[in-house]
């Protein structure tokens, strides 16, 4: 053997976030020789998701693959609040279905999760290496033969699977995207705050292992496009808030991430919700928002892009979906490597069945739906004019005090009719059809 | 809790390099200044003394975002190297 067929392997992932990981569990399974090459100490060491997982993707994808997976408590109360100056206007929906097992979605800490997902990798026979960043791409005649790491050390693989995320530089390495635009993207900053379980079962009211997500928009974000989260998890809660780049550069005056997000924690609606909790980590992390308008090129000779390396993520104001995305993207990508395997050809062409894959899935098809969302939300009116004027009306019917109060009718019309009665309005209306 | 002390929860493994490279020349003519105030850590900051733009890669999440933000292409950013920078235990 030569020093080249040594170094040689038949895939090698970039990445051990969740694309990476089920893309390698699937080939690792089919006794396809896999490497997994991850930049962290461990598999979830960069990782950060809100977050919650959506469970019923995950298992068509990947059946029988979860029962002991670490996720922290299954969702039964979902809530999304409106946030004016000095008010809050919130929808709570609580729904029996969400007690129904199998569960539709849990909360999650994704160092957990993908430390023990990176184990079942391993046990599928795939390798796992971590502590290596992949910097390039090897390329020879035109097509992609491996990934460089450092100043010496190289892989050669049939194929590399960029799952190295939201930033992707493979993918940008491999001239299959370009660079990224700050209109595109938002950013995110995050706590994790220990609290005890049963603090957090009284004080979101849930019974023992149930989670909540809330969600929040309106004047949090000081007019620019984003929202906060907040997410239980079994002995902690996840709380944070996420920007778009692009708003966040333009607006005057200037404000800091992180200033926002002390803003809101400081809001007592949040406050007492953590009141005595610990802080035990901070993070941020980069969301993609272009949806389909942004995609990457999906493949090329020797190469395929999955997960959010490939710009599979939806910001939809009430939720933020990416998880579900990167587990079907790696799971299709493996099946179109294990169909290229076949033919022993993984040229471009053959490796066009990954996209044929996507483009029939939810992946690409909510991509297509949700397509003008993202023109939609940059509409400033949706995190100050709306929430203000929900919470001012709320607010009057419900205020008493020594004056004789109108008709509820006569309130509700009155305002209602003041406040969303006007052409702006009217055009967010017409708008909104479109998403 | 400022920021500062929140990045001091968090595990972070410090290589001599920095990951992030800072074109002075750029940065000179540029009066946006995004750098300074997109960074979830507050880690840019102008020297006082020379001037200059930094940034210190030792307490960096390795979000991106500066990489984003920075339209003039100051920025030669990468990841920290592997085995260092950000380590999450929660995520
Ligand atoms: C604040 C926040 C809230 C979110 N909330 C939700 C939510 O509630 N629900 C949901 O479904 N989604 C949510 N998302 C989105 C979701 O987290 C992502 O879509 C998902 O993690 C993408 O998975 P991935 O495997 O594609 O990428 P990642 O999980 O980012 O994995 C990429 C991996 O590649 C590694 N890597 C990168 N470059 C290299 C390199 N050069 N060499 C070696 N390794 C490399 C990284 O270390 C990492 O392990 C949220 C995201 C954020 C930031
Ligand atoms: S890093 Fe970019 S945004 Fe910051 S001062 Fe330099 S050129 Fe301007
Ligand atoms: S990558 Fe993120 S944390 Fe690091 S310097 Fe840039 S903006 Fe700050």
């Amino acid at each position: 053997m030569t020093e080249a067929d040594e170094e040689k392997v038949e895939v090698v992932v970039v990445g051990a976030g969740l694309a990476g990981l089920s893309a390698a569990y699937v080939l690792a399974q089919a006794g396809v020789d896999t490497v997994v090459v991850e930049r962290g100490d461990y598999p979830g060491a960069k990782n950060v998701t809100g977050g919650r997982i959506y469970m019923h993707p995950l298992r068509h994808y990947l059946p029988d693959l979860w029962d002991d997976a670490p996720l922290e408590r299954h969702v039964t109360r979902e809530t999304i609040t409106m946030m004016a100056e000095g008010a809050s206007t919130a929808i709570t929906l609580d729904n029996d279905k969400f007690r129904e097992e199998p569960y539709h979605s849990y909360t999650i800490l994704r160092s957990n999760f993908d430390r023990w997902f990176g184990d079942k990798v391993a046990e599928a026979g795939g390798f796992v290496l971590p502590k290596y960043r992949a910097d390039d791409v090897l390329v020879e005649d035109g097509r992609v033969v491996g990934i460089v790491m450092g100043e010496e050390d190289e892989i050669r693989a049939d194929v590399v699977v960029a799952a190295d995320g939201v930033l992707s530089l493979i993918a940008e390495k491999a001239g299959l995207r370009q660079a990224q635009q700050p209109k595109h993207f938002a950013v995110s900053a995050k706590e994790v705050i220990e609290l005890p379980a049963k603090s957090i079962e009284e004080r979101f009211n849930l019974g023992p292992g149930e989670g909540a997500a809330q969600l929040y928009f309106g004047t949090l974000t000081k007019g620019m496009l984003g929202g906060g989260f907040i997410y239980t998890n079994q002995d902690s809660i996840s709380l944070g808030l996420v920007v778009g780049i692009e708003s966040l550069m333009e607006r005057e005056p200037k404000i800091e991430v992180h200033e926002i997000l002390e803003d809101f924690k400081a809001r007592p609606e949040i406050r007492n919700l953590v009141a005595d909790g610990e802080i035990v980590e901070y993070s941020a992390h980069a969301i993609p928002e272009g949806g389909i308008n942004a995609m990457p090129k999906l493949y090329s000779d020797g190469i395929v892009v999955i997960g959010e390396a490939a710009g599979l993520g939806l910001n939809m104001l009430i939720t933020v979906r990416g998880m579900e995305f990167a587990v079907a993207s790696g799971v299709m990508a493996a099946e179109a490597i294990l169909k290229a395997r076949e033919k022993g050809d993984y040229s471009a062409d053959s490796l066009a069945h990954y996209e044929e894959l996507l483009k029939d899935s939810f992946a690409l098809q909510d991509l297509e739906t949700f397509r003008h969302v993202l023109g939609f939300m940059e509409n400033p009116r949706l995190f100050n004019f709306y929430p203000q004027a929900v919470c001012d009306i709320f607010t009057e019917l419900m205020w008493i005090d020594e004056k004789p109060k109108p008709k509820i009718s006569t309130t509700v019309i009155r305002e209602g009719v003041g406040k969303f009665l006007n052409w702006s309005t009217i055009k967010d209306g017409l708008g909104m059809l479109r998403i | 809790m400022n920021v500062e002390t929140k990045l001091g929860l968090d595990v972070f493994k410090i290589d001599k390099d920095a990951h992030i490279i800072i074109d002075q020349e750029i940065c000179r003519s540029c009066e946006d200044k995004f750098c300074l105030y997109v960074c979830p850590g507050k880690l840019y900051s102008v020297n006082r003394e020379t001037e200059e733009m930094e940034v210190e890669c030792s307490g960096c999440l390795e979000c991106g975002t500066c990489r984003i933000a920075c339209i003039h292409g100051a920025l030669d950013w990468n990841y920290a190297r592997g085995g260092f920078g950000i380590q999450y235990r929660f995520g």
